[in-house]
């Protein structure tokens, strides 16, 4: 067969509009969904299930919904023990079950996780001591638990520093050939601070397994939301760092599980960071001492009680069947124990020897440590003497 | 013993470190390829590969935290931080989480790196290239400050703070960097916390560190002729700072300068004058009396040499220490 010249220009435009793919979206994978990723109603009522986010096993549900109810008692009963003078301040999470407790459940034990100030709840879930964890708020200490052997590091307070290090354990981890993924919490004023942008990119860069996932609870302390960011969501901050992205309802325990597995089995894949946004409420002031009215109606606060995440799980789980009125009080139960012994253990005033104050500050103290050391020791002397006498 | 500089010193520190501890990482900015914008990174990457010597985003709060969290999964990260105006970036990592990370948790976590800073002036640099950052360093207990003067030291210190369990900045003084030495490397002079009398005599005590010792040895030198003998104690390790070598030269010579190229007013010099006197009162025939650099912001190029302390400006305030007995006629009456 022979082709004139006519035919092959005739063919030529038409192979070339076949041949030009279409830009590719860079952006793909990247980007959060645009609503967020919901399982259940807020009455519990199940959507429809989708392949991208599987249902975690029901038995995972049902420790999910054990641990939330627990959670949930222990904040109660912080915020109670600032009422007694037993904690000098507590940041409560109520509303923020899900995150706090999925967030610890999705991990393995020699996983890290990187919490702030407001993750008690999240901790105890864990497995932490609770009398531990409230060092820091109860003020016999900073950090009351050992970080090395929980691989739990520090409640950190000042915002977002805690995300290069969460960047730097991963990575470091990965360098030594171990699995382990490390989670840091963070709020959403926190996605302002340098720190966060600096993590997530060198996470990014570096390929770290590290899972950031921001709790959005629509206010740093007083400051709403919309004074943290122009994005049309938090979860879009992910896409120019390469960083794969997702948002889900914050409030419903199943769709945030499902996506933590995602992330999680992401970052241990190998496959670098991931960056959750999850929308949720801080049904309580920032901390005891904090005053709401200032900054927002209750009617909004009421509103979210509709939406809340144990009652969600609790009716989604009846539904099904595998939850019934003896499970649920049992696991009352248990939580009114597990805050009994709490109370019983915070009862009294623990005593702190000032002479630690020079224990750790080096490995070994400097001279003019010792020398401080020596000073107090004798003013701690003069002072028993003095009673002594009394 | 062969002519080598501080920098090469440094780099081979680094080397050495490597290559006795798997765990040692460097990394920062243009520490890779490059070999560092003053070489002290020269060849790492090259000889220990890219997982050991690497380049990083540029953002030190970033480099710090990074590093932070390297450590406590067991790794040794040395890390540079470009200039001493850039790493301002990171001190909030530094101040609440480098220097703190042990005390808060009793003990459970350390944070054994190293921030090694090029540091302080006299290389004719434009503004954020020459700061003296070395108090705010100093003012921040958990932290371990040292600042070499010599090659020998240079080598020593920096391996000893690659051991040290605790976070040690790492100043460098840039112009000594390529000043040549014969030094016997690999040396070990000087464990940190340790002081050294870096010329004995009798007249006077110049306390100095890191840039300022070359100046107060030129002094020292130049003081012979007006006929005074000047003992020079090199601090070297700022924190933990070493009271007992200060102390004992000062009360051997009864009178003491403390020279820093950093401004004067709540510097480093400061505490050490406090200290000295503090110790030394009875011993003292004369104030303690400070050269520092001026209370400016580190200024252009062209003014630096008026702002850096000078061996005459040491020597006129050597000339202030009471010689004849008689009060210091500059504060009979002034505020």
């Amino acid at each position: 067969m022979t082709t004139t010249p006519q035919a092959v220009r005739r063919a030529s435009p038409r192979t070339r509009r076949k041949a030009t793919p279409a830009v590719p979206d860079p952006s793909a994978g990247l980007l959060p969904q645009p609503e967020p990723v919901r399982l259940l109603d807020p009455d519990g009522t199940p959507l429809p299930p989708r392949d991208d986010y599987p249902e975690p096993p029901v038995e995972t549900l049902r420790e999910m919904y054990r641990r939330m109810v627990v959670g949930r008692r222990f904040d109660v009963q912080a915020t109670a023990l600032t009422k007694q003078g037993r904690l000098a301040v507590y940041p409560s999470a109520r509303g923020q079950e899900a995150c706090q407790i999925g967030g610890v459940l999705a991990l393995r034990d020699t996983d890290w996780v990187f919490p702030t100030y407001r993750e008690s709840m999240a901790l105890t879930a864990r497995g932490l001591d609770p009398v531990e964890v409230l060092t820091l708020l109860r003020g016999d200490w900073h950090c009351g638990y050992d970080p090395a052997a929980t691989h739990t590091a520090p409640q950190c307070t000042p915002l977002a520093t805690q995300c290069v290090h969460a960047a730097g354990l991963a990575y470091g981890e990965s360098y030594q050939g171990r699995d382990t993924v490390a989670l840091t919490f963070i709020g959403d004023g926190a996605t302002s601070e340098g720190d966060f942008h600096e993590g997530i990119n060198f996470a990014a860069v570096f390929k770290a397994p590290v899972v950031f996932l921001v709790q959005n609870n629509k206010y740093a302390i007083s400051v709403p939301l919309s004074r943290q960011t122009a994005a049309p969501s938090l979860a879009y901050k992910g896409v120019g760092y390469g960083v794969p992205s997702e948002q889900v309802d914050g409030n419903d325990p199943v769709a945030v599980l499902a996506v933590l597995d995602r992330a999680v089995a992401h970052a241990r894949a190998g496959k670098g960071p991931y960056l959750i946004e999850a929308h949720t409420y801080r049904m309580e002031p920032h901390t005891n001492a904090d005053d709401q009215t200032r900054y927002r109606d209750a009617d909004e606060v009421e509103a979210w009680r509709d939406r809340d995440p144990i009652a969600r799980l609790e009716a989604y789980l009846r539904a099904r069947g595998v939850l019934d009125d003896a499970a649920v009080a049992a696991v009352a139960e248990e939580a009114e124990e597990y805050a009994a012994a709490l109370r019983r253990r915070m009862d009294s005033q623990p005593t702190v020897d000032p002479l630690s104050l020079f224990d750790h500050v080096y490995a070994e103290p400097t001279p003019q440590l010792l020398e401080q050391r020596e000073l107090v020791r004798a003013e701690l002397a003069a002072e028993r003497d003095a009673e002594g006498d009394a | 013993m062969a002519a080598t500089t501080m920098a090469k010193a440094l780099n081979a520190a680094l080397a050495d470190a490597m290559l006795d501890d798997e765990r040692v990482v460097v990394f920062g900015e243009d520490v890779g390829q490059l070999g560092g914008v003053f070489r002290i990174t020269d060849g790492l990457q090259a000889r220990f590969g890219d997982k050991r010597c690497f380049d990083t985003p540029l953002a030190e709060a970033g480099i710090v935290g990074f590093a932070v969290g390297m450590a406590m999964s067991g790794l040794r990260p040395v890390v540079e931080l470009q200039f001493d105006a850039f790493a301002y970036p990171a001190f909030e990592q530094i101040a609440s989480h480098v220097a703190k990370l042990r005390n808060r948790t009793r003990g459970a976590l350390s944070v054994p790196i190293v921030i090694r800073v090029p540091y302080a002036g006299g290389i004719g640099g434009v503004e954020h290239h020459c700061d003296s950052s070395e108090a705010y360093y100093a003012h921040t207990p958990g932290l371990k400050v040292v600042t070499p003067a010599t090659v020998d030291d240079a080598y020593s210190l920096l391996r000893a703070a690659i051991d040290d369990p605790d976070p040690v900045v790492f100043l460098e003084p840039k112009k000594l960097y390529f000043g040549s030495a014969e030094a016997e490397l690999p040396a070990r002079t000087a464990p940190i916390g340790t002081a050294v009398v870096r010329r004995p005599g009798t007249d006077a005590t110049l306390v100095a560190y890191g840039p300022a010792v070359p100046v107060a040895l030129a002094a020292a030198e130049a003081a012979r002729e007006e006929g005074w003998d000047l003992e020079v104690v090199d601090v070297r390790s700022i924190v933990p700072f070493d009271d007992a070598t200060v102390t004992a030269s000062v009360r051997r010579t009864g009178r003491c300068v403390v020279i820093q190229e950093a401004q004067g007013f709540a510097g480093v010099g400061a505490e050490i004058a406090a200290r000295v006197q503090e110790r030394c009162f009875h011993a003292l025939h004369a104030p303690v009396l400070r050269v520092s650099g001026l209370d400016i912001p580190y200024p252009a190029p062209m003014l630096e040499h008026t702002h850096l302390p000078s061996v005459d400006r040491v020597l006129d305030t050597v000339a202030r220490l009471q010689w004849d007995d008689q009060p210091d006629a500059k504060w009979v009456t002034a505020a």
